[in-house]
């Protein structure tokens, strides 16, 4: 009889498990640090992100997995293969950047935000986030969205007496809870008809569900689906965005803006491509309205925001995020209808990666900017060009990657294997659907691109750039170039499978 | 004509293409000790006549080193793997139809910097601006030069950005709502000729456009070909333009700088019905053969509402502006291009090639001459300009009016000038359209289009008249002895410099056309018998 200890692999669990370790070990060290050397906390936990991401690096050669079932059908709850490990770059790589441009914001706002805990709160919430997407069972998967999501409640409303933020964070965690409730209960559903919660036994268990439960199965995939519909921040789960992005602090927009996606997105594409593949036929058209959808509205909403008005430039990330958020999900659509699933979803890899770099880019210019400005108005924009030239070269270089116009040259190709793989999968509706958000997109995205050149009214600010804003503007710009000139880096993913 | 390594003429072509690009980047950087110039607005402006003559003098250079012998084959071609994920090859070549393409941008784009040089844009600094021309040089001549649909796409989109700031910030009178309506456009189009261009890639396989060609539409289905002619042809119909699509024209061209509006007309309408001759009709024939009918019959309404258009804006008392009527005049030329590539017949797409370079050299001297019009008189108003009797140039500034009168007549068609040929081809390849086309069709339209030609005659000389002809108020009492300075100041020097290339061109080309029909010639043949080799 085999042993009934489950072996554990410490080198494939590391990344989350270190950024984790960090967050507590903050915690517990801002018990003792004396105010003055409270900024050694930021910088600790910058380095605990840079180390979690390098442990990455061992994992490389092949693929890895623990906590596996030890008798005969082989399954496992933690998997590190190509998916995980690029998903768990995004992740980290976009905490770090979110913790880069915390450190200043945090100085800026001394007092107002409690910084152990937001330093505990991020780290925990990256490590949630990283946790997800190599969760194999639909228990680890639920356990890990939650990690990833309460820190998150409680960071968005961090901020001192600030009744705006308070509200935002419980409009997000009322529609969030209620969103994973439903969840939970989907995956009940799909328990009782299957008796698994491993992935792949779910898969192959599915098709061969008695008949009398096959519309509890269905309900149950359903249901399940919604909870990450409501991260990714798809229609109709996306009216807490702009107001949750407007009243958290900047940085903690930009963490939900990606990190929070990401973990959206890949819960999705596990529940959808590797457990339930069989019902390809009820997710794949559900995803193709809700991707429609969800660009539609988004793009539409972004559209709609006026410069003058107070926050009009996070607002406008905001909708944009959603907009963008239904490019992420065309693939994964698309996924419901490929012959070969897991390479459609390799183009919402790819496109995440490409979105992650340059809207995290986006907002430290914003956070740049918010620095001077107490409203953030689009309006604050105008001349940016005159005053502080690199910081708005960057800005529209970012803001036209998004849009996917040249020289924006890696939006542009994201932006194409998302169209390639609807126009593969013969959604051409949703394909030319797309197409027209693009230009509806582009106006916004243009038009504040083209204020960063106009002159500017009254004296010209300087910015005085610090450290860390440099640090996290140069390392998205420069990822942003490099791409632009290989876009093969973020692109393999579209051509070879992930799993 | 002279021979140059094969090796060479690569490194040549890609210099072309890359040249501008990182001129257009130095031109942001401040200039380095030694070229500081008088201030840096000059030297910035010097960087750009620079950076455009150099890449003049590549472009020229690969022209005298192409086997004209040989012109349906790709030559200088360089083909390496880009993002082996998409099958995006940086491939790389010209042919007999691309290479007048590519040295008319080369041309057109120094002539711009020149005029630039001497008459800066008015608006904001000059930097900004250089940097701006050379990415436009940059996408446009990448367009002509690469053989990959996704490349073609990436460099079809590169000016957009270029342009819409180009018309948005040294602009005339309503330049943004005209930018929005360009970009936006066209924007809409070519992600709509995107789809039509992953359809193709994805069901033969390969973006490559040589190997699509060589392959004649045999790997797509008829269906796949149709709904692919329809999207690409969408978006290269919105840029060429082809009424009814063409209503950001005029806007745009009112609205942009002087030397947007040559770049514009002289050379990114020529992107649109570039890829109709190097993709559509290649790459999937069985689905442009569905639509030639339908494209012949638009492109013939637009010679006729083109001309009407211009004929409107040229009566008296319309507020008829003239660079609105260029520009509704473009929309006829295009049409006769157009009916060329419709007719799918060797005659019909030599003249339409014919028809494309003749129309940048010809429209590109007429927006010259309305700006310098512009520049003097501070308006283009045709009323205001011509009052009750007309502006009489003849009489105050001779040389000006002369070369309107030119840029007019070309631009009408008049035999031994480059209008001619081009219109007269599209003509004949309409009276014998392919075999398989209606020919009782192609004969009405050959007949509307042959009246087109005469109400495009009619408004150009109402032109002529309305602007050149006139009474030349009586010369003011002589103060002094000193004589009262002409009312309008003729031709500068940098104005010469800068059209004469222009005026020699349309002058060879029309007494002259074996030279461009030379070129052509054999690679219509080759693409229309399936594909380039």
């Amino acid at each position: 009889m085999s042993s009934l200890v489950q072996s554990v692999d410490w080198l494939a669990i590391a990344p989350p498990v270190v950024a984790a370790a960090v967050g507590l070990a903050i915690l517990v060290a801002d018990l003792f640090l004396p105010d003055a050397r409270k900024p050694l906390l930021g910088w600790t936990a910058v380095a605990g992100l840079a180390a979690s991401a390098a442990l990455l690096l061992p994992l490389l050669d092949h693929d890895r997995s623990t906590f596996c079932l030890t008798g005969s059908p082989h399954a496992c709850s933690y998997t590190a293969d190509r998916f995980t490990l690029v998903v768990q770059f995004l992740v980290l790589g976009g905490a770090l950047l979110t913790a880069l441009l915390s450190v200043t914001s945090l100085k800026d706002e001394r007092g107002n935000l409690p910084e152990g805990e937001f330093w505990f709160l991020l780290l925990s919430s990256a490590a949630g986030a990283a946790l997800l997407p190599a969760s194999r069972d639909l228990a680890t998967l639920i356990v890990a969205l939650e990690v990833a999501s309460l820190p998150a409640f409680a960071l968005v409303g961090l901020r001192h007496g600030d009744r705006r933020s308070s509200e935002a964070a419980l409009k997000f965690f009322l529609s969030s809870v209620t969103a994973t409730a439903v969840s939970l209960m989907g995956i009940s559903f799909v328990y009782a008809t299957t008796g698994t919660l491993y992935l792949t036994q779910v898969a192959d268990r599915l098709p061969h569900v008695d008949g009398q439960f096959h519309t509890l199965a269905q309900t149950g995939v359903v249901l399940t689906l919604i909870g990450f519909a409501f991260k990714t921040a798809a229609v109709p789960f996306h009216f807490w965005v702009p107001d949750t992005y407007v009243g958290a602090p900047l940085p903690i927009a930009a963490y939900l803006s990606v990190v929070g996606k990401a973990v959206g997105f890949s819960g999705l594409i596990l529940v959808t491509v590797v457990a339930f593949p069989s019902y390809a036929d009820v997710w794949g058209p559900a995803l193709a309205v809700l991707a429609a959808l969800t660009m539609t509205v988004g793009n539409v909403g972004a559209l709609r925001q006026q410069a003058t008005r107070a926050y009009s430039a996070v607002r406008l990330l905001a909708w944009s995020s959603v907009g963008q958020a239904g490019y992420l999900l065309v693939p994964i659509a698309a996924a419901g209808y490929a012959d070969d699933p897991q390479k459609a979803v390799g183009s919402t890899v790819a496109y995440a990666l490409m979105y992650g770099a340059v809207n995290l880019g986006a907002f430290a210019v914003a956070a740049l900017v918010g620095r001077t400005t107490s409203g953030n108005r689009l309006a604050d924009y105008r001349g940016l060009y005159a005053s502080n030239p690199l910081a708005a070269l960057l800005l529209a270089f970012f803001l036209l990657c998004l849009a996917g116009l040249p020289p924006g040259v890696i939006g542009l190709f994201a932006k194409v294997t998302v169209f390639s793989t609807a126009v593969d999968a013969g959604l051409g509706w949703l394909a030319v659907v797309m197409a027209v958000n693009v230009a509806i997109a582009l106006y916004y995205y243009l038009q504040w691109t083209a204020l960063l050149f106009r002159a500017r009214e009254g004296e010209p600010v300087k910015h005085r750039v610090p450290v860390p804003l440099t640090a996290a503007l140069a390392l998205t710009g420069v990822i942003g170039v490099v791409l632009s000139g290989a876009p093969q880096l973020v692109l393999r993913f579209t051509a070879t499978g992930l799993f | 004509m002279i021979d140059i390594n094969e090796s060479v003429m690569q490194v040549l072509l890609a210099f072309v293409v890359v040249g501008p690009l990182l001129g257009a980047v130095a031109a942001l950087l401040p200039a380095p000790p030694g070229l500081k110039g008088k201030s840096p607005e000059q030297a910035v402006l010097r960087h750009g006549v620079t950076v455009t003559g150099v890449i003049l003098l590549a472009a020229i250079v690969l022209a005298l080193g192409f086997d004209h012998d040989q012109a349906s084959k790709m030559q200088a071609t360089t083909d390496i793997s880009w993002i082996p994920a998409l099958h995006v090859r940086i491939h790389l070549g010209v042919d007999g139809i691309s290479l007048p393409l590519l040295v008319l941008t080369a041309l057109l784009t120094f002539l711009c910097a020149l005029y630039s040089y001497f008459k800066p844009p008015a608006g904001p600094g000059p930097k900004a601006f250089v940097a701006l021309v050379l990415l436009l040089e940059s996408g446009t001549l990448a367009t002509f030069a690469v053989l990959d649909l996704l490349l073609f796409f990436l460099a079809f989109e590169t000016v957009l950005i270029p342009m819409y700031f180009l018309i948005a910030r040294w602009g005339g009178e309503g330049r943004e709502r005209a930018a929005w309506r360009f970009i936006l456009y066209t924007v809409l189009g070519s992600v709509v000729m995107l789809l039509g261009l992953l359809l193709i890639g994805i069901k033969a396989g390969t973006f490559d456009m040589v190997a699509l060609a060589t392959d004649n539409g045999r790997s797509l289905s008829a269906s796949v070909q149709v709904i692919a002619v329809l999207a690409i042809g969408i978006g290269l119909a919105v840029k060429t333009p082809m009424w009814p699509l063409h209503s950001w024209l005029p806007d745009a061209h009112t609205s942009a700088p002087t030397v947007g509006s040559v770049l514009l007309a002289g050379v990114l309408l020529k992107m649109g019905t570039y890829g109709f001759v190097r993709i559509l009709l290649p790459v999937a024939p069985h689905g442009f053969h569905t639509f030639a009918p339908y494209l012949a019959a638009f492109a013939v309404v637009g010679i006729i509402y083109g001309s009407l258009a211009c004929l409107a804006l040229a009566r008296q008392g319309a507020k008829g502006d003239l660079k609105r009527l260029i520009a509704y005049s473009s929309v006829g030329h295009m049409g006769f291009v157009l009916l060329g590539i419709a007719t799918m017949t060797a005659t019909g797409v030599n003249g339409a090639l014919f028809a494309n370079i003749a129309h940048g050299l010809i429209t590109g001297l007429l927006f010259f001459l309305v700006g310098a019009l512009k520049d003097r008189t501070g308006t283009t108003d045709l009323d205001t300009l011509a009052e009750d009797t007309g502006l009489a140039l003849y009489g105050k500034a001779p040389r000006l009016g002369g070369l309107l009168a030119f840029g007019a007549v070309a631009s009408l068609g008049l035999p031994g000038l480059a209008g001619f040929w081009g219109e007269m081809l599209a003509l004949f390849g309409a009276f014998r359209p392919a075999a398989d086309l209606d020919r009782g069709a192609y004969l009405t339209f050959m007949a509307i289009a042959a009246f087109g030609t005469l109400l495009t005659a009619a408004y150009m000389l109402a032109v002529v008249r309305r602007v050149c002809m006139g009474a030349v108020p009586e010369p003011g009492p002589h103060l002094d002895g000193v004589p009262q300075r002409p009312l309008l100041d003729d031709v500068r020097t940098y104005e010469f410099a800068a059209w004469t290339p222009l005026v020699a061109l349309t002058v060879v080309a029309g007494l002259w056309p074996k030279a461009l029909l030379g070129l052509t010639d054999p690679a219509v043949q080759q693409l229309l018998a399936g594909g380039t080799r």
